[in-house]
């Protein structure tokens, strides 16, 4: 297998304007790896910025939902910035300075990797653009607003579907006419080579310490780490700790919309075929001529059509295997989390936790389950509220009976 | 059987010019209408066809390629379709390659896609995204429909990559002659005709550069040094601006007719 490829899947299809990047940056990548200061500056800023390790937390009274599974909770919704995004980020950026390099991009979806960009650029002192869809925009509001208190010009991409996909086109056509002095900073594990690779690598310190936390908890290896795959970042981090241990099932969890047979969701290995999207050979939603479709989800971040390519060859070599939550699945466990572990999980990451519930019921009570909360609830609390017709308005003492008045 | 691109660009050569490759999409604004387009540009002076596979996710396109794009495939137009379009513009006598994203020619199956290319007299294809690492199959499927596999160099280019690169060709060598997207621009990049340059040291095929030539002027000033001019976004916006089918080819025309002019004013 050639580097950057993943069996067929993975390789580069770029225009030629962009291979000259690629090198330099899988250049750079390939000796930062290998660098001890790189390393150092690197885990300085987990451990200080990051907030990093974060905890594994035993979800008790969630577990009770998840077939008597013991089931934790890799807390990545509690690094700075509120999601996995920034372990990616921050080794990107410290590539970006290496290069030489003064001005960052990037897509964003739900606006989580969008906000960590942004945080980066601003703590290196680097300039910031970032395209999201206008739909997304819309959705994800208020991280569009903390985008731009961090200093970072959003520019909302109107073309397609108005969506992740159409915002990495957009990137890209600005990375080839400014890539002299700009880095792409990509947020997923997918794109060309050597993002898949690069990517995963800055997330494997989820999996790692993930890993390293179970075996003191459990004093064993769990039975199960499952996580929500878009374009499969948080998944592959997570994952990438326990690959190596055959016995470990790997599970990921699409965005099953609507439902995969109603033909709106996000579900790439029910629903689409390999093909080539954004640089990267893959499973793709597409029609029989080849042209992307468009994905549905309630979950920004899950609302792609591709998938990383390594997640491709995961599921055709059958070391992972992939299932559908619906957005009716994923609301359930998002409620379910929050009632009962106090933890308001991001849309994407509820995705998994209905995941878990899902496979802790097929693996029984004696099951030890890992889930990736990848991110936190905070940007979607308007999508909730709509979603469960909460009444944004407190409930007015006045209007209360007597007896509850006076606390009886 | 029309002309290969080879023999055309060997007879503008003997012509002591450079060829005018002109660009449109199948489809744009509708299949029917697109052939009009394409013919009215032979008609004036284009030498070779680039006829535009319509994708979904054209990531090397600017604006008005993006809306044209996205017009042809509201039409509904399919790869069969745009392997019709060219049998039309072979039909007519003229030479013709496709230009596609790379997609769309994977999911219709190589061999089929070049077999089905050559059958209704398709000279070549480009693929801006397929680089020739990733494009083995490509090479054998083209080659054994005698399909040129027309590969692109940028100014990033470096010499070894040009090198490599040109071994793969076949037809002639696309240089993009900025960094960027398709679109008209002021003035052609400066980047161009030293690519152009560093491109001939490795490869007796003929260069044309494209991106960003809108104009007869341009045209004559990239026709001194490279062997062929390429102009997309140009015709696209005079059929944008159009208000009728009959206005589009006749604007048209008239920047072909214009080019052809500068390809030959030396």
């Amino acid at each position: 297998m050639t580097a950057g490829h993943y069996g067929p899947y993975g390789g580069r299809f770029v225009p030629e304007a962009l291979t000259a990047a690629l090198d330099e940056l899988d250049a750079a990548f390939r000796v930062a790896k290998d660098d001890a200061e790189f390393q150092a500056e690197l885990r300085d800023l987990e451990h200080n910025y990051t907030g990093r390790p974060n905890p594994l937390t035993f979800a008790k009274r969630f577990s009770e939902h998840c077939g008597g599974a013991r089931v934790y909770l890799k807390r990545e919704d509690l690094n700075h910035t509120g999601s996995h995004k920034i372990n990616n980020v921050l080794g990107q950026a410290l590539l970006t300075k290496r290069m030489g390099k003064t001005r960052v991009i990037a897509e964003t979806g739900a606006g989580q990797h969008g906000v960590a960009t942004a945080t980066a650029a601003a703590l290196f002192g680097l300039d910031c653009t970032v395209y999201m869809g206008l739909e997304d925009t819309r959705r994800q509001a208020l991280n569009v607003a903390r985008m731009k208190l961090l200093g970072a010009e959003v520019i909302a991409v109107t073309a397609g579907s108005q969506t992740l996909k159409d915002a990495i086109n957009e990137a890209m056509r600005d990375w080839v006419a400014s890539v002299d002095s700009t880095h792409y900073v990509l947020g997923t594990v997918t794109g060309p080579a050597p993002f898949p690779e690069m990517v995963r690598y800055f997330h494997s310190v989820i999996g790692r310490e993930a890993r390293e936390q179970i075996l003191k908890a459990e004093g064993r290896l769990p039975d199960a780490v499952v996580a929500c795959v878009g374009g499969g970042s948080n998944a592959m981090g997570l994952f990438s700790g326990f690959i190596d241990d055959a016995d470990v099932i790997l599970r990921g969890y699409e965005a099953g919309g609507d439902g995969v047979e109603t033909g709106r969701h996000a579900s790439r290995f029910s629903g689409g075929s390999p093909g080539v999207l954004h640089g990267a050979r893959t499973y793709v939603l597409q029609d029989e001529w080849g042209q992307t479709l468009p994905s549905h989800s309630i979950s920004a971040g899950l609302d792609y059509p591709g998938v990383g390519p390594e997640h491709a060859w995961m599921h055709d070599t059958g070391r992972a295997s992939y299932e559908s939550i619906t957005d009716a699945e994923a609301m359930e466990a998002f409620a379910l989390l929050s009632r009962t572990e106090g933890i308001i999980p991001a849309i994407e990451s509820a995705h998994g936790l209905a995941g878990a519930m899902r496979i802790g019921k097929e693996l029984g009570p004696d099951a030890v389950i890992i889930v990736n909360l990848s991110g936190r609830g905070d940007k979607d609390v308007a999508t909730a509220a709509r979603w469960f017709d909460i009444d944004l308005g407190g409930t007015v003492a006045s209007e209360l009976s007597p007896e509850m008045r006076e606390g009886r | 059987m029309t002309a290969h691109v080879a023999t055309v660009f060997a007879k503008a050569a003997a012509e002591n010019r450079a060829a005018l490759i002109g660009y449109l999409p199948a489809g744009f604004p509708t299949p029917e209408i697109s052939v009009r387009l394409i013919n009215a540009m032979v008609d004036a002076g284009v030498d070779i066809i680039e006829v535009g596979l319509p994708y979904s996710d054209p990531l090397m396109d600017g604006p008005v390629i993006q809306q044209a794009v996205n017009e042809a495939l509201a039409a509904g137009t399919t790869t069969d379709e745009v392997i019709s379009v060219v049998r039309q513009i072979t039909d007519a006598g003229a030479t013709s390659v496709v230009m596609s994203y790379w997609n769309p020619i994977e999911r219709y199956g190589v061999q089929k896609f070049a077999a089905a290319l050559n059958a209704a007299g398709g000279s070549g294809v480009i693929a801006p995204d397929l680089s020739p690492e990733e494009g083995a199959d490509w090479a054998a499927a083209a080659k054994a429909h005698d399909i040129d596999r027309i590969f692109m160099v940028a100014p990033s280019s470096t010499d070894a990559r040009i090198a490599e690169i040109v071994t793969h060709a076949s037809g002639f060598v696309y240089a993009a002659s900025t960094m960027g997207v398709t679109g008209a621009r002021t003035s052609v990049g400066g980047a161009a005709s030293g690519l152009v340059a560093r491109t001939r040291q490795f490869t007796a095929l003929p260069i044309a550069v494209g991106l960003g030539v809108s104009t007869a002027d341009q045209a004559t000033e990239v026709a001194a040094y490279a062997d062929g001019v390429i102009v997309g976004s140009a015709f696209v916006r005079r059929v944008l601006d159009a208000d009728s089918a009959s206005a589009a080819i006749s604007a048209v025309g008239d920047l072909a007719r214009e080019l052809a002019n500068g390809v030959r004013r030396l």
